[in-house]
């Protein structure tokens, strides 16, 4: 079971969350019409053997979306933010 | 090469079975090969047999980081069929089941091929008139379908619940007479002895660690063993595509997840067909030595390690236990995970890359082993000819640029089909 400590409500299992995939993809502004950037957007991920930044939502919980980095070899759960912080940081 | 028969299996026993042949060579890497094959599975395995066998390149290693048939040749739940509806698709896991038919022979190995039957079951009007469709579509290419009313399951299976609390009511069955299972060690010890015997260096215990690249182009492999030269590279490593595909700076359309597998305690014979309860995403089947064999869903989150988690176990009892209540005491003895390349469609990727000489077999998501013997000769081909097979011509890493995807589920660019 993996466990995260969720920002709002604290240390929370798994069976609360759902998975919602690579947090680094970033999708394209909507003005965007060229075909690279969308490809990539909807069907390129890195898929790394290791750390990973991924979004969870805790759907039977405080229903915020959070971002998790997770180790995808040794599943060791490292910080958790709320995904409107991390986006946040992602702009700046 | 000893051939196997009852007659050696005989003349064996006088010696006290102990004079029997190595199966195949432990070879030390050769300097160069004119074909590298990266991945000692099911797919890799029968790739290096078809291109001895079928295009006579027999200078060809197979390099594996483990054991043979240690990834998920050895994990998976070996159910073979055939019923698929999408172009590219159905012929393609036609000319599997076809293969399958023919390979103890072909291979001198008993592969254990049971044709025991699959049934799809059917919980809704709309999903019986799917299946009937599906069917249809596999009769129309000369596949075996049967579509089976809820009386007739009752009478096939008569330990599945079919009261009033049934969780998913069963109104009926798709059923493909020839699906079944295959013995899935037999299947990379047959091929790698096959292999072997026709020349192939099968190389254990090497990890490819990475490519030697000259103008842009892959002409051999890194490994744990040194360096190893290729005209041509092809990757059969499962959940490991994207990872090494990464290393010649290839991004895929693709996630590695996590199956589990697990088998009960032996039963007597109950059993005997393969059932698949589509409503909760479980199937079934009892093996040769009595135990349930069973499976359900992805664990649902990008990882490479090779097991699941605690969630995922009580889903997949909950729904046996839905499915076929009387097993609800049964126990449980071994469960493990096996990490696969789900493609943002659910099909597979056979095919040249867009860098010279590296080439792809992979994207199997979990429904790969009933592929090996139609993947591996595809593969072959596609390596041998530098042009796809018919049956893998649709397989290619262009489709989702293009706008052809084989999505056989019909549900979008989401790494969780099949
Ligand atoms: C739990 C589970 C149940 C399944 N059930 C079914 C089923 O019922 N029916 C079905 O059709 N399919 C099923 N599948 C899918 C099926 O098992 C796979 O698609 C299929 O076995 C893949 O075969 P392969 O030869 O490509 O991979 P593998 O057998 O995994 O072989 C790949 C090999 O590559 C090696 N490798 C990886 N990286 C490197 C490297 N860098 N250097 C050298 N070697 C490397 C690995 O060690 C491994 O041995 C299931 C999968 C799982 C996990
Ligand atoms: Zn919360």
């Amino acid at each position: 079971m993996l466990r995260f400590k969720c920002p709002v409500c604290g240390l929370r299992d798994e069976t609360e969350f759902d998975y919602g995939g690579d947090a680094t993809v970033v999708r394209p502004a909507t003005a965007e019409t060229a075909f690279e950037p969308w490809y990539d957007y909807v069907f390129l991920r890195d898929n790394p053997r290791g750390p990973h930044r991924e979004f969870w939502h805790h759907s039977r919980g405080c229903r915020q979306w959070v971002v998790v980095e997770r180790d995808t070899l040794s599943h060791d759960i490292g910080d958790v933010v709320l995904a409107r912080d991390a986006v946040k940081e992602n702009r700046s | 090469m000893t051939h196997y028969s009852a007659l050696s299996l005989v003349a064996k026993a006088f010696s006290g079975h102990r004079s029997w042949s190595r199966a195949w060579r432990d070879p030390v890497p050769k300097p160069a090969y004119d074909i590298v094959i990266v991945g000692g599975g099911g797919h890799g395995l029968a790739t290096a047999y078809y291109l001895a066998k079928e295009h006579g390149l027999r200078n060809v290693a197979v390099i594996e980081k483990g054991w043979l048939g240690g990834g998920n040749t050895g994990r998976n739940t070996t159910i073979v069929r055939s019923n698929y509806m999408m172009p590219g698709n159905t012929m393609f896991y036609e000319r599997s089941l076809r293969l399958w038919e023919q390979l103890s022979q072909d291979l001198n190995f008993n592969q254990m091929v049971s044709q025991r039957g699959q049934f799809n079951l059917c919980h809704s009007p709309a999903s019986l008139d799917a299946a009937r469709r599906r069917g249809n579509v596999m009769r129309a290419n000369g596949i075996d379908a049967e579509l089976f009313s809820r009386e007739e399951v009752m009478r096939r299976l008569p330990y599945l619940d079919y009261s009033d609390d049934a969780r998913f009511p069963i109104i009926g069955s798709l059923f493909q007479p020839r699906a079944g299972t295959v013995r899935h060690d037999a299947v990379a010890w047959g091929y790698a002895r096959g292999a072997d015997a026709l020349g192939v260096d099968i190389i254990q215990q090497c990890e490819v660690t990475g490519f030697i690249l000259e103008r842009g182009a892959v002409v051999g492999v890194e490994t744990s063993k040194g360096p190893i030269r290729a005209k041509k590279v092809g990757t059969a490593v499962s959940g490991h595509t994207g990872y090494l595909a990464a290393k010649v700076g290839l991004r895929l359309p693709l996630e590695t997840h996590v199956l589990q597998a697990f088998v009960t305690e032996p039963l007597r014979p109950m059993i005997d067909s393969v059932i698949s309860y589509a409503a909760a995403h479980f199937y079934i089947s009892q093996s040769d030595k009595g135990d349930l064999v069973l499976g359900g869903d992805l664990d649902g989150y990008n990882t490479y390690a090779q097991r699941g988690g605690l969630p995922l176990v009580e889903h997949t009892f909950a729904s046996a236990k839905a499915l076929i209540p009387s097993i609800s005491r049964l126990r449980l003895m071994r469960q493990w995970g096996g990490v696969m390349d789900m493609t943002m469609d659910g099909s597979p990727i056979i095919c040249k890359s867009p860098v010279d000489g590296f080439y792809i077999n992979g994207g199997w998501c979990y429904g790969g082993f009933k592929a090996t013997p139609a993947s591996g000769y595809c593969f072959a081909w596609t390596l041998a000819k530098d042009e796809p097979h018919p049956d893998n011509a649709e397989f290619t890493l262009d489709r989702f640029r293009n706008g052809y995807q084989i999505d056989e589920k019909g549900m979008g660019p989401t790494p969780n089909a099949h």
